[in-house]
């Protein structure tokens, strides 16, 4: 049976309920919404000054009505230590969403942990140790003494490279900037952490260094900007699904107002679906490239608009860098940066070439380059919003992808304007403030690799799970286990020790070559199930958080529920963890490296703002104001505080000068990136050996990487194990049935999936839903990487073979087209 | 033996969620519909239970429009042709949905190519032939489904809906 809640009533909101300010905590658009408390004994009534709600609750109520909230946005828990009634619903007056939930926000009451209702009983609550053969329960000094004593045995002053670091960068969810100070101002403040990573990647690195090269943050628009243009142009993008109210909301309104649709995708989605039935099919334009063509791609949009003499000449000069290179290709730089002339001279592309390399006609090129840039038959400017996200990113060639795909905005003046912008959609929110990361370097070493070669000796590990989203996971998974194991092993053969032998026999073990793991985390993650010591975190919602948006759009979330048990803030967590280290270091006689873990004593995440967050951005910004601004906050960055509000910045670049690459002349500069096929290595052999393209990404109904929707109902019902989309001729040569099971293999490793079949699927190019915890795709990605360090998720080939028949969980799921039809 | 774990645990879940929806029983008894009465001590509000046509009424694959539990509530019956989830009459392949989308309250229609509810607000898709599930959308509920009862005569009624239809805090006005 589908999964029915059989819920058919709920708790009214009544009209003395507190009422707090919510960013939805999943992606990166940061939808409004308002969490509604009330004591658990307490109702309201159907009549309007009953309820929170003010309207007359015994009648039916029309469509996109505020009075009414989904059993999914309905909880019941922990306020200062009482029940109280929970209902998260979207804010109609919050210009990101205007009252709009998706599908991830609008179960983000019911993924809130619950004695009650029984509700995300995985989260952890109190710390643990390995003990005994498995772990136990302990207190926080208990945990961390442990953390810090093992820790002190392998970092000193002047070299803290054996201490490994996974911390995720990201707003949202259990990020924001509290945390990332927090975790920020340990690792590189108080220590130098060069071995470090980020949540999704193997290395310590941006996800977007070319355009920040060339002067131009990655996030330079507003929201509003897809409602005035001419052209929305997406590349490598599924926004529907990943970033579902900024298209509904935003998008789907510039359709509507006449703009025009390119994308560029080698796989129909949804989102190309849904544009054709908003903006018409004659007004959509599908570039379904070969995959990893798109440098090709843009190279020859950029050559053919600048032949015909579409550019911004005014703005060329003005705005961008005059003269030929100004940072030549090296090491750091996977493509050389300058004139508009120089670039354009170096990539230029023919588009019989270009059609040819790409696969697509070079009619559509030429359409696609009118839609971005030929003037109006007025003479005026074409507007076009550029917009890109994983595609290219965990894409072929990352570097040189946005590089040159930014040139196209550049060239066309389309940056800093109404109706333009060249921006990544993101996946989380952002919040980063950490002190600066430098002596990381760049290429920054790649830290899964080194892992695998027996590298490092402690790992903390903060919400990041590589089990279920690295690369060459496969590889990773197997030596993780060892290592960690030999630790274990080596506790359990000391059990009933005192701490200073234990703490021995760990460092006997971590220096034959074993890992001592510590796991930060709000579940206990697949990496945690190799950790040695478990803290536990809590996320928005249950403490105070502050992150910004897609187009910067800063929010407080206020703490409207307790954590879980002793659950803490991970800016909390690593004040702890500093204090641990600085007792334990001074016990021995370090004192001058001990007075580095010193400027910790945060009394809650709000002292961590203001000493990160408030401290190093004019100090201007405080949680009053912020909680003031409600859910339309400000935009950063954050200029000034006037008549009471806080003033922002609608729009980056808006006077044509360009910084994001910290050069005094503030001029922009052009990507000189050439097409140079499949780059990491490994790919191209794979292709050539394996039967199926793997693509991969996320899904709609899904948050990241399953952490919480592994927990939920609705969800597991709908997806109990990650899907495959395969094209039915395809499973009709593999003699493939919907809903049987595969695995899906070649050099690196094997994973599994359930076939999802796909009409709208090319032969022999598949798609899989990425992180699952039953069939982690990255299993099947190879260790192949950009010269910075950027993986390369999309290009994954494999052969496909039938494990079983449909099991009685999958074979009554429903595996029909997802693409809606107007009946 | 895991998947037992499984079942005990979803039961338990869901009993605790009804217990809590009891104990927060709401006060509109006798609102609206004069036959139905909010529960003051069952798992499910008491529904009242209305014709909503006979067998002989319904064609293959073209849905029949119909209201339940009250006339401010518009639904679907459909007649499949094989037996499917929740599917009641001879054949078992009868089945009723609401058509008001439980993601924002836009009007559904059926696409009877597919067998699936479709909705112009958010382009969500609910499977007919499978309990209403979402096949994709932005939804936080499979489609609420009613539950059918036929008699000898083969009038068919309705006597519950197996998720809060949206625009109502309470099925039963
Ligand atoms: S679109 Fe993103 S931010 Fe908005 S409700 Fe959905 S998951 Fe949350
Ligand atoms: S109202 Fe049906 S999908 Fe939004």
């Amino acid at each position: 049976m589908a999964f029915k809640r059989n819920i058919d009533r709920l708790p009214i909101i009544p009209a003395d309920a507190t009422k707090h300010n919510v960013t939805c905590h999943y992606c990166i658009v940061g939808c409004g919404y308002n969490a509604y408390t009330w004591p658990v004994n307490k109702q309201g009534g159907t009549a309007p000054n009953e309820n929170a709600l003010g309207v007359d609750l015994s009648k039916q109520q029309p469509a996109n009505s505020e009075a009414w909230y989904s059993p999914s946005m309905y909880n019941v828990v922990k306020q200062n230590g009482k029940d109280v009634h929970l209902v998260v619903k979207p804010d109609k007056e919050c210009s990101v969403n205007s009252g709009l939930g998706s599908v991830r926000g609008a179960r983000m009451a019911e993924n809130r942990r619950s004695d009650k209702t029984g509700t995300q009983q995985q989260r952890l609550e109190e710390p643990m140790i390995w003990r005994y053969g498995t772990w136990q329960p302990t207190s926080w000094d208990d945990a961390l003494d442990l953390v810090a004593r093992v820790t002190a045995r392998v970092i000193d002053k002047d070299n803290e490279d054996d201490l490994f670091v996974s911390m995720f960068d990201h707003g949202g969810s259990a990020g924001g900037y509290e945390n990332t100070w927090g975790t920020g101002k340990l690792y590189f403040e108080s220590m130098k952490v060069k071995h470090c990573r980020i949540h999704n990647r193997p290395a310590y690195n941006s996800e977007v260094h070319s355009t920040r090269d060339m002067g131009v943050g990655e996030l330079n628009y507003a929201y509003e900007d897809y409602t005035m243009t001419d052209t929305i142009f997406l590349v490598g993008t599924n926004p529907l699904e990943c970033q579902t109210n900024l298209f509904l909301n935003h998008m789907v309104p510039g359709m509507r107002n006449g703009a025009k649709v390119i994308i560029v995708d080698p796989r129909r989605t949804v989102t190309a679906n849904a544009c054709e039935v908003e903006a018409g099919k004659d007004n959509v334009l599908h570039l379904a490239i070969k995959t990893g063509t798109d440098v090709a791609l843009f190279n020859t949009l950029f050559t053919y608009i600048a032949d015909q003499g579409w550019v911004d000449k005014e703005f060329i000069a003005n705005s961008t860098f005059q003269g030929d290179v100004a940072q030549p290709l090296d090491e750091a730089h996977p493509a050389a940066l300058g004139s508009f002339e120089f670039a354009l001279q170096e990539c230029r592309t023919s588009l019989a070439d270009g059609a040819a390399i790409c696969g697509v006609s070079e009619a559509d090129i030429v359409k696609a380059a009118e839609w971005i840039a030929k003037p109006k038959d007025d003479g005026s400017r074409r507007k076009c919003v550029t917009a890109y996200e994983k595609g290219i990113i965990w894409g072929n060639d990352n570097y040189r992808a946005i590089g040159t795909l930014v040139n196209i905005g550049l060239a066309t003046g389309n940056i800093g304007r109404e109706g333009g912008g060249v921006c990544r959609l993101g996946g989380h929110q952002e919040g980063y403030m950490r002190p600066s990361d430098a002596h990381v370097g760049r290429p920054a070493p790649y830290i899964d690799q080194l892992l695998i070669a027996g590298k490092g000796k402690v790992h903390h590990v903060w919400a990041n799970d590589h089990y279920k989203t690295t690369l060459n996971a496969t590889a990773f998974k197997r030596e993780y286990n060892r290592r960690t194991n030999m630790v274990k092993d080596a506790m359990d053969a000391r059990a009933g020790a005192t701490r200073e032998e234990l703490v021995d026999a760990i460092v006997g073990a971590i220096n034959a070559g074993g890992l001592f793991s510590v796991n930060v985390d709000i579940i206990h993650s697949q990496i945690g199930q190799a950790a040695h010591v478990i803290l536990p975190a809590v996320e928005s919602g249950e403490m105070n958080l502050t992150s910004m948006n897609g187009e910067r759009r800063m929010r407080l979330v206020e703490k409207y529920m307790d954590g879980p048990g002793s659950a803490q803030p991970d800016c909390m967590i690593a004040a702890g963890m500093a204090q641990h280290l600085e007792r334990v270091i001074r016990e021995q006689g370090r004192s001058e490296y001990a007075d580095q873990f010193k400027g910790y004593d945060w009394k809650s995440e709000e002292d961590a703002f203001m000493d990160g967050y408030h401290a190093n951005t004019g100090k201007i910004v405080t949680y009053e104001r912020l909680r003031a601004m409600g859910n339309n906050g400000v935009q950063e960055p954050v200029v000034d505080f006037q008549d009471g509000k806080l003033v922002g910045v609608k729009r980056l670049y808006a006077d044509g000068k360009f910084d994001r690459h910290g050069r005094e002349d503030k001029k922009a500069l052009f990507c000189a990136g050439q097409w140079r096929g499949l780059q990491a290595a490994g790919k191209a052999a794979q292709r050539d050996n394996y039967a199926f393209l793997i693509n991969n990404g996320r899904a709609n109904i899904i948050w990241q990487n399953w952490f919480l929707d592994k927990g939920n109902d609705f969800v597991s019902d709908r997806f109990p194990l990650p899907f495959i989309e395969i094209n039915p001729e395809d499973m009709a040569e593999l003699n493939l049935k919907q809903g049987d099971l595969v695995e899906v293999y070649n050099d690196v490793g094997a994973t599994q999936a359930l076939v999802y079949p796909t009409p709208t699927a090319r032969r022999k190019e598949t798609f899989m839903v990425f992180g699952a915890p039953n069939g982690a795709q990255g299993n099947i990605v190879n260790a192949g990487v950009n010269e910075l360090i950027l993986p390369n998720y999309k290009h994954t080939w494999a052969n496909i073979r039938k494990i079983s028949d449909a099991t009685p969980s999958t074979s009554r799921l429903s595996y029909k087209s997802q693409e809606y039809v107007a009946s | 033996m895991k998947r037992c774990d499984k079942l005990v645990e979803v039961g338990r879940r869901q009993f605790l969620r009804g217990g809590l929806a009891t104990a927060a029983a709401l006060p509109m008894v006798g609102l609206m519909a004069k036959d139905a009465k909010a529960a003051t001590n069952g798992a499910l509000l008491d529904y009242p239970s209305g014709k909503l046509a006979n067998v002989n009424d319904l064609k293959l694959n073209e849905p029949m429009e119909v209201s339940y539990p009250d006339e401010d509530a518009p639904g679907v019956l459909l007649k499949l042709g094989k037996a499917v989830e929740g599917g009641v009459g001879p054949d078992g392949d009868i089945v009723g949905f609401t058509t008001v989308c439980p993601h924002k309250g836009f009007p559904l229609s059926y696409n009877a190519e597919s067998r699936t509810m479709n909705c112009p607000g958010h382009y969500s898709v609910f499977d007919c032939e499978a309990g209403g599930q979402q096949t994709w959308g932005q939804a936080t509920q499979n489609l609420p489904q009613y539950r059918l009862r036929v008699d000898d005569k083969g009038d068919i009624y309705a006597e519950g809906v197996d998720e809060l239809l949206y625009g109502r805090l309470s099925n039963v006005l």
